[in-house]
């Protein structure tokens, strides 16, 4: 999803108010972006801390800032800077981590983001952009250019092909259907794992709808829970953990209320991963059955 | 100035007394500082942030004076519902950026500093930062950017007044010889008292050309208030009634 991520930012770019900071990567990646605005394109080096304070300061002035990186280097390693920097401020710095879950399968547990929901919905002010295939891809982007504002975009490593291109609406909490099934139990995800998701339901759900919520976080959880309400039986899938991921949040979002639905959680097992392989091998191990 | 400096040295022990708040040796020892800042530094557009957020009462007192926040504002600090943070907020007016958390400050500033080259906007960027901080990894990892993108619309200002927050700088983790290290990162440095006017203003108005400036201002912790002054207790407690009596004689008497 990288290179469609660099096309449409660059696109998005006509106003000259993007700019875009790497951590000293990003190669054979960013660069369409780059040579058109070089002026807007920085690399910070190895530093991510600094990295996301420039950003915050940068868009303190009345600029739009996207933060790319890989895994865990632009959420965790500087998490602090998130939270005070960006989200306490509310500034329009999207912060892009590439390969989501396992998706550096090879490269280890120091390249898995297997916990950046948890970190990320922790901050009051952030959107989660969890697209599951390009056209949400492209909707999220169009989503955050026009409503400016602390973000988190998730990004497969792997490139999607491209599917017949669809116009389709995005809202923070709102879900979007995939499959026509069962109207009242339904499997929902979030994030790259739409194909996994698609053969758990042959395999197990065969009558259930399939839904994607692409964008959600605190903000939206009222709205979520009007949402899930309505079905009877809601099954999450996801490649992240169960703790603070996207299913505990689910259940979060209907909490402490007289809703019946029922929320059957599937992630990625909770633990550190202490083989590697391809991401594939990854997920059949470790991941959502 | 004397009056300026005064009044703001008075705000800090009265209310620091009220508040029962701590950091009375962190705000005195930048209120020269502030004052040129405010009084003769800064232009419009001009952007100030105070890294050492811990020294925000210093902060508001100067707003106070500027006329950015009223008597009924200030006098609200450490009440409840009060919008005054002990570690500075953007929730003020005037108050550029919330810190609090070291190390903070400078890549914020830096980033301001870099949109307005960008722009070829004249602007200037001055960030306020404690000796502690040079202990903060970002310290570094910023003024390797700011120099590597020539950044000479940055100001960084050092308070150096050699004590953090549990004992002596130079007993905690030696941060000498200062001057030279930002040499090395390729900065403008310059080395003054930081009480002195005169010699903020000269180190402030004359900035280098092609480098990120940064003026180490020795300076004393609890400057002004005898038994403060130099006592690291003062990082953390408030005068009783008894102390704040005594050390507002000595404000008067000293800058009458």
């Amino acid at each position: 999803m990288r290179k469609l991520f660099i096309k449409q930012l660059t696109k998005l770019n006509r106003r000259k108010k993007n700019y875009l900071i790497i951590n000293d990567l990003g190669y054979s990646v960013i660069e369409p972006f780059k040579n058109k605005f070089p002026d807007r394109t920085f690399n910070a080096g190895v530093s991510e801390q600094n990295m996301m304070g420039i950003a915050a300061g940068i868009a303190s002035e009345n600029s739009n800032v996207f933060v790319y990186s890989i895994a865990n280097f632009s959420t965790f390693r500087c998490a602090e800077q998130i939270r005070n920097d960006v989200d306490y401020h509310n500034l329009p710095v999207t912060i892009i981590s590439v390969g989501s879950g396992v998706g550096y399968g090879n490269l280890g547990y120091t390249h898995h983001a297997l916990q950046d929901y948890a970190l990320m919905r922790s901050f009051p002010n952030m959107q989660i952009l969890s697209p599951g295939n390009n056209n949400e891809l492209i909707a999220v982007l169009n989503f955050i250019q026009k409503n400016p504002q602390p973000s988190y975009l998730r990004l497969d490593k792997t490139e999607h092909e491209e599917i017949k291109f669809k116009t389709i609406k995005v809202n923070p909490g709102a879900i979007i259907k995939l499959i026509e099934g069962n109207k009242k139990k339904i499997i929902l995800t979030t994030g790259s794992v739409q194909n996994l998701a698609k053969s758990i339901r042959i395999k197990n759900y065969n009558k259930y709808s399939l839904y994607s919520m692409p964008i959600w976080g605190m903000k939206a959880k009222n709205k979520v829970k009007n949402i899930i309400k309505k079905f009877d039986e809601v099954i999450t899938i996801e490649d992240h953990f169960y703790d603070g991921g996207f299913g505990s949040w689910i259940k979060e979002c209907i909490d402490d209320s007289k809703i019946k639905t029922i929320i059957k959680s599937k992630f990625i097992k909770n633990k550190v991963i202490n083989e590697v392989g391809s991401k594939e091998y990854l997920l059949k191990k470790y991941g959502p059955k | 100035m004397n009056k300026f400096t005064k009044d703001i040295r008075i705000n800090i022990l009265k209310l620091t007394y009220k508040a029962k708040s701590s950091h009375i040796g962190s705000c005195l020892s930048i209120v020269e500082i502030l004052a040129v800042l405010y009084n003769k530094i800064l232009k419009r557009k001009d952007r100030f942030i105070l890294s050492k957020g811990h020294a925000a009462l210093a902060l508001y007192c100067t707003l106070y004076q500027k006329k950015y926040i009223s008597l009924k504002t200030l006098n609200s600090f450490g009440s409840n519902k009060t919008i005054l943070m002990n570690h500075v907020s953007h929730k003020v007016n005037g108050v550029e950026f919330s810190t609090g958390s070291l190390g903070h400050g400078l890549p914020v500033a830096i980033g301001k500093a870099i949109k307005f080259k960008i722009n070829k906007e004249k602007n200037k960027v001055y960030v306020l930062m404690s000796d502690g901080e040079i202990n903060e990894g970002t310290t570094w990892e910023g003024l390797l950017f700011a120099s590597h993108h020539k950044l000479d619309n940055l100001n960084i200002i050092i308070d150096y007044n050699k004590l953090q927050s549990m004992d002596f700088v130079k007993k905690v983790i030696n941060i000498e010889p200062l001057k030279s290290k930002f040499l090395s990162f390729g900065c403008n440095v310059k080395v003054i008292n930081g009480h002195n006017i005169t010699a903020i203003n000269n180190a402030l108005i004359r900035s280098a050309k092609n480098k990120p400036n940064v003026i180490i201002a020795n300076t004393v912790k609890g400057k002004g208030v005898s038994f403060m002054e130099n006592n690291n207790l003062w990082h953390y407690k408030n005068p009783n009634l008894e102390d704040l009596k005594r050390s507002l004689l000595e404000i008067n008497k000293k800058y009458a």
